[in-house]
């Protein structure tokens, strides 16, 4: 019995490892898609998927690389204090946001196709969200950042040939823009999200 | 008259090209080339954001229970629907595909057009695709005039239509003054085997298939989006980027410069 929960054990942390340290862009999507599409077949209740698919996220994204380039110009004009309190806030509006996406999914099946490396900074990884009954076949690249070659890391979604971080970054300064370049007005919106 | 528009139109464009390539005037920028994209002003950004209001409770009311409807339709009348409109979409592209100089896909286009308004029964079968005649992208006048040079001009929201610019609107017209086909047979002649209700009834049909493929999507973006307006925008602009360039690839379309700038 004890060989057996040591070995159940050997298991888990080789798994866990494997999950950690995907060297290859495909390999860390390929890791990402089955661990979130396991957590989403699950029975769990769907808080726990929540901080499940978190976690996941917190590892596999880039978010605050991600949060900067969403803030585009303004990311020169801000004082070290609001720059700061954007990162939590970002942190926490990417998370919410990410995991209330993907609980609606029950089973998505995505198959990795190909990578191609676009310098040492990035990879994409070419990927295809299966067709259902309800919608048709979806094409997703990964922007892969991989400076550091020993932690790949997500830093866009291209749908469709849409990139997410793109919209993202358009999005927030246009609420800037309207309020006379105020990033105290992104700031109270994204509170806002966050209470909602 | 016809003449008349075809001149409007051909003088509208020129002066949209050289806004496209002179950028700035000193103190409107109209189009501007940042990072290979052509960013585009939002000129009656309030108005804009009027009228986008509107078509969300158009939509609220109409369109997403209609295609809520269409969805209880089993998958292959769906697909039959889908197909019969995709193939009827040809008689745009086609033109579309020999103004770009895509002539190979011109062919294609129309042999697919042929086979599937025959042996797949006004196109609800891709009979074509079975043969190795795989469906091509999309072309439309818009299109056509951003390949020519183009520049997009300003961007802007039509009622019930949605998101557009001065350029693809223009291509719209193109389409009333002789441009597409099926609009000929239907709406400007009276022919004995088609009315104009035929023609109306594509565009709303073709509208609600749209729709009911992209019920998740929308709804995940009405749920996560902080600024739905400016989401819609920026969605819109880069799709027709990618589709005036033709590109197929996530490399092609993304440019490094706006990630590098993190690095600095």
């Amino acid at each position: 019995m004890k060989i057996l929960k040591y070995l159940a054990c050997l298991y888990l942390l080789f798994n866990i490892n494997s999950l950690s340290y995907a060297k290859n862009p495909s390999d860390l999507i390929n890791n990402i898609v089955d661990e979130a599409a396991l957590i989403l077949s699950s029975e769990d209740p769907v808080e726990s998927k929540i901080i499940k698919l978190n976690a996941i996220a917190e590892r596999s994204v880039d978010i605050d690389g991600i949060g900067m380039y969403t803030l585009g110009k303004f990311r020169k004009s801000i004082s070290d204090e609001q720059k700061s309190k954007y990162k939590k806030l970002f942190r926490s509006y990417f998370l919410k946001s990410f995991s209330s996406r993907l609980v609606d999914y029950t089973n998505p099946r995505i198959n990795v196709v190909s990578q191609k490396k676009i310098n040492d900074k990035y990879t994409i990884v070419n990927s295809v969200l299966e067709a259902t009954s309800k919608r048709p076949q979806v094409k997703i690249d990964w922007r892969i950042y991989t400076k550091n070659p020993d932690r790949p890391l997500i830093r866009d979604l291209i749908v469709e040939g849409l990139s997410l971080a793109r919209t993202q970054k358009e999005e927030f300064n246009s609420i800037i823009q309207n309020n006379d370049g105020d990033i105290n007005a992104l700031f109270k919106t994204l509170e806002e999200f966050l209470i909602k | 008259m016809k003449k008349l528009a075809s001149l409007i139109i051909i003088l509208t464009l020129t002066i949209l090209s050289n806004y496209s390539i002179a950028g700035d005037d000193g103190n409107i920028k109209l189009n501007e080339r940042k990072n290979g994209y052509v960013e585009v002003k939002d000129c009656f950004e309030k108005v804009n954001r009027g009228i986008f209001g509107f078509n969300q409770v158009l939509d609220k009311i109409i369109f997403k229970p209609l295609a809520k409807g269409y969805r209880m339709f089993p998958q292959p009348i769906r697909s039959g629907t889908s197909n019969v409109l995709n193939n009827l979409s040809n008689v745009v592209t086609i033109p579309n595909n020999i103004l770009q100089g895509q002539i190979k896909d011109a062919g294609i286009n129309s042999a697919r057009l042929v086979i599937n308004s025959t042996v797949g029964i006004a196109g609800i079968f891709d009979v074509a695709s079975y043969y190795g005649l795989k469906k091509r992208d999309k072309e439309d006048y818009g299109q056509t005039f951003g390949v020519w040079g183009a520049g997009p001009g300003c961007y802007f929201v039509l009622p019930v239509l949605g998101p557009t610019t001065v350029r693809d609107s223009i291509g719209s017209v193109a389409n009333v003054i002789g441009g597409d086909a099926w609009y000929n047979v239907t709406v400007a002649n009276d022919t004995r085997y088609f009315s104009e209700a035929d023609y109306w009834a594509s565009r709303l049909g073709a509208g609600i298939d749209f729709r009911a493929k992209n019920l998740e999507s929308f709804e995940s973006l009405e749920k996560n989006s902080v600024d739905l307006y400016a989401s819609v925008r920026s969605l819109y602009l880069q799709d027709r980027y990618r589709k005036i360039n033709n590109i197929d690839e996530s490399t092609e379309t993304l440019s490094d410069d706006d990630w590098e700038e993190l690095e600095n």
